[in-house]
């Protein structure tokens, strides 16, 4: 059905037609139109679940945790602070192998307040066992989103997953949005490892040295199998609805003799500027990353690399950059742009590419970087 | 008075200490609750005396969480139960650093949004788990590692803020006294709605006295009043078991002290102090019994 709404509606409408029975949330700018919606189909029927209510973002995750423990479809959603709040919980999820599905609305964390779009919530988070994904428009949050709960439940997988999107810059912009029937395209979740009264266990009990990495190296290498679970999730989607999905979003990529790579939005964005170049004679091409973990792999050989981050690791650089450059050896440019909804235009990211410096780091805005 | 069963949920292959309260109360919580029932254990000593993965001295489903989530865990797992259709049991086993200090927040949220579920927190006065570290349960006077001249302020009455919530059925039980124990958490779990227990756990090495004392300690300190058993369903309160004649008649608090190597450095003032913080709420438990608010 054609329709029109918000990124977070979009997240909201996903959620109704995956049906989970177990949403727990706390509210927090800019996701709240997220829970209010789901909030709001619980409270109409539209969507037959348990809406549980939190206190904490800390809470809302480890409700989601004993949720699924018992085997059912659960959802959250947070952004920034509530993010950070609930890191201990993101890891307890993920080593639980709970397939519990959330949505983050990047957003810069303080001081000082700030609630516009950031991406070092998300990516400070990278390390917790989470599949992460970033979305740059309403529909492939609805897209993703829907996925996002075939993929985690997959028995080759079990992991949760993170479906990122930009606050305001997405969370609040109105565009097209058509949702699907989605049918078989989402089966009934089946956890092997979930409660079962009939054959009590413990879980999460005491392990030892000789024992505890082989649940990290299964963790790992469930991790590795998502990569194909992913990609046939993403082409059993394009065939059921007609929309099509890669690890990355690659434009004008193949005869591309610089590569600009971003996360979100800005992904989007540096299309236009893409084109721009080109018309200058700029053999140019982007490529969004979409899937961050697991890390995509990206054919970069002999060409220029841009990264820009909305994100920064003090005392290291810019995160995506320095992902791409540990994992394809590629020296980039590095730019740190877009931090706290600082604005950046595709003008500015055509700039970037024409007065790159390979190896070199540029903070956008500040004279002496 | 209720039959308990003879059927053991906790196997003799349990790591716990010599003497240790937490794992008895569990065994009678375990028989009261039956076999339709999850518990959800935060970081505390229980999470340590179910023995080492693969092995497992529970032999119940057991899911243990982080330290400040147990309540907002069994708040999940207890409404996709209830989506389910199914009435199993949710209950959290916590101890005082569990459930006073770093788990009220997620608590107070369980039971302001009525969750199912019964909340048991075993109460031995201290992180005992990590080596007897100061809790907010610590009783004035008592040292513990992080109090090692005494603890200068009293402990925190947990019951109190809880009995804010409301909650449908409160009660506080003392190992020593299964009987009373076993039967109220009998009682609890008949009645959907949060339900909040609070029981008194002497341990050994952490209060430093013999392996063989636990039980007697527990008497001393319902004996003398520094541990009441109570109940609350439906507004109805009452005092129960040992404590009804200990509101008649009372060991001095000094002697529930005495036996205990924790309150080595404790002063005269401070076992004052805690006679008249006695006193005082057996007169208020008195009150509440007599319909006087």
């Amino acid at each position: 059905m054609l329709t029109v709404g918000t990124g977070n509606k979009a997240i909201a409408s996903a959620v109704r037609d995956a049906k989970p029975a177990v949403v727990a949330a706390y509210p927090i700018t800019p996701q709240t139109e997220i829970v209010e919606e789901i909030a709001n189909y619980v409270s109409t029927g539209a969507l037959k679940s348990r809406y549980i209510p939190v206190e904490s973002e800390h809470s809302s995750m480890a409700a989601c945790l004993g949720a699924a423990a018992t085997g059912v479809r659960t959802f959250t959603a947070t952004s920034s602070h509530g993010l950070v709040y609930m890191c201990e919980m993101l890891h307890m999820v993920a080593g639980a192998r709970l397939p519990i599905v959330m949505a983050n609305a990047n957003r810069s964390i303080g001081p000082g307040w700030n609630i516009n779009a950031e991406h070092t919530d998300s990516l400070s988070m990278r390390d917790t066992g989470w599949l992460q994904c970033y979305v740059a428009s309403a529909q492939e949050a609805y897209d993703t989103t829907l996925m996002a709960f075939r993929i985690a439940e997959h028995n080759d997988v079990l992991l949760p997953v993170m479906v990122n999107l930009d606050g305001f810059l997405l969370t609040h912009s109105i565009q097209p949005l058509r949702t699907v029937e989605v049918g078989d395209f989402l089966p009934p979740i089946s956890l092997p490892h979930a409660i079962d009264m009939d054959n009590p266990g413990g879980y999460g009990t005491l392990t030892t040295g000789d024992v505890h990495f082989k649940f990290r190296w299964d963790m790992e290498r469930a991790m590795r199998d998502s990569v194909h679970v992913i990609e046939e999730t993403q082409k059993a989607f394009a065939e059921a609805f007609g929309r099509e999905y890669g690890m990355t979003e690659d434009y004008r990529t193949e005869d591309a003799e610089v590569i600009i790579i971003a996360l979100g939005t800005m992904g989007k964005e540096m299309e236009v500027a893409v084109d721009q170049l080109r018309d200058e004679g700029v053999k140019a091409g982007s490529m969004r990353i979409r899937w961050l973990r697991p890390f995509p792999v990206l054919d970069l050989a002999g060409r220029d690399v841009v990264v820009i981050d909305r994100d920064y690791s003090f005392g290291y650089g810019g995160i995506v950059a320095g992902e791409i450059r540990a994992k394809t050896g590629t020296e980039v440019f590095s730019v740190i742009a877009g931090i706290g909804g600082q604005e950046v235009t595709y003008n500015d990211i055509a700039t970037f590419v024409r007065d790159r410096r390979p190896g070199g780091e540029l903070w956008f805005g500040v004279e002496d970087s | 008075m209720a039959q308990i069963p003879d059927e053991e949920y906790l196997c003799k292959t349990t790591t716990a200490c010599a003497g240790c309260p937490s794992s008895l109360c569990l065994r009678y919580v375990t028989k009261a609750a039956g076999h339709d029932t999850v518990f959800v254990i935060p970081a505390c000593c229980s999470s340590v005396i179910q023995g080492v993965f693969p092995t497992t001295a529970f032999n119940f489903p057991v899911y243990n969480v982080a330290f400040a989530s147990a309540a907002a865990v069994a708040s999940g797992m207890s409404e996709a139960f209830r989506e389910m259709g199914k009435e199993t049991n949710v209950i959290c086993y916590a101890g005082d650093g569990g459930t006073v200090d770093i788990g009220i927040q997620a608590l107070s949220g369980a039971l302001e949004r009525g969750t199912d579920f019964l909340y048991i927190c075993y109460d031995n006065e201290a992180y005992s788990n990590t080596g007897m570290q100061r809790s907010g349960s610590t009783p004035l006077g008592a040292r513990t590692t992080t109090t090692p001249a005494g603890k200068p302020d009293f402990k925190k009455d947990i019951d109190a803020i809880v009995a804010a919530h409301n909650p449908v059925y409160q009660a506080t039980a003392c190992v020593s006294y299964p009987q009373d124990l076993f039967n109220k958490v009998q009682k609890a779990l008949t009645i959907p709605g949060p339900k909040f227990m609070h029981v008194l756990a002497p341990c050994p090495p952490g209060w430093r006295f013999g392996s063989d004392e636990t039980i007697e300690m527990g008497r001393r300190a319902v004996k003398s009043g520094m541990w009441v058993l109570w109940e609350r369903a439906n507004g109805e309160f009452a005092v129960t078991g040992a404590s009804k004649a200990a509101m008649k008649k009372r060991i001095p608090v000094a002697e529930y002290i005495a036996g205990q190597g924790r309150f080595s450095t404790i002063t005269e003032e401070q076992i004052k102090e805690l006679q008249q913080q006695v006193d005082m709420a057996m007169e208020k438990f008195q009150k509440e019994m007599d319909g006087i608010c």
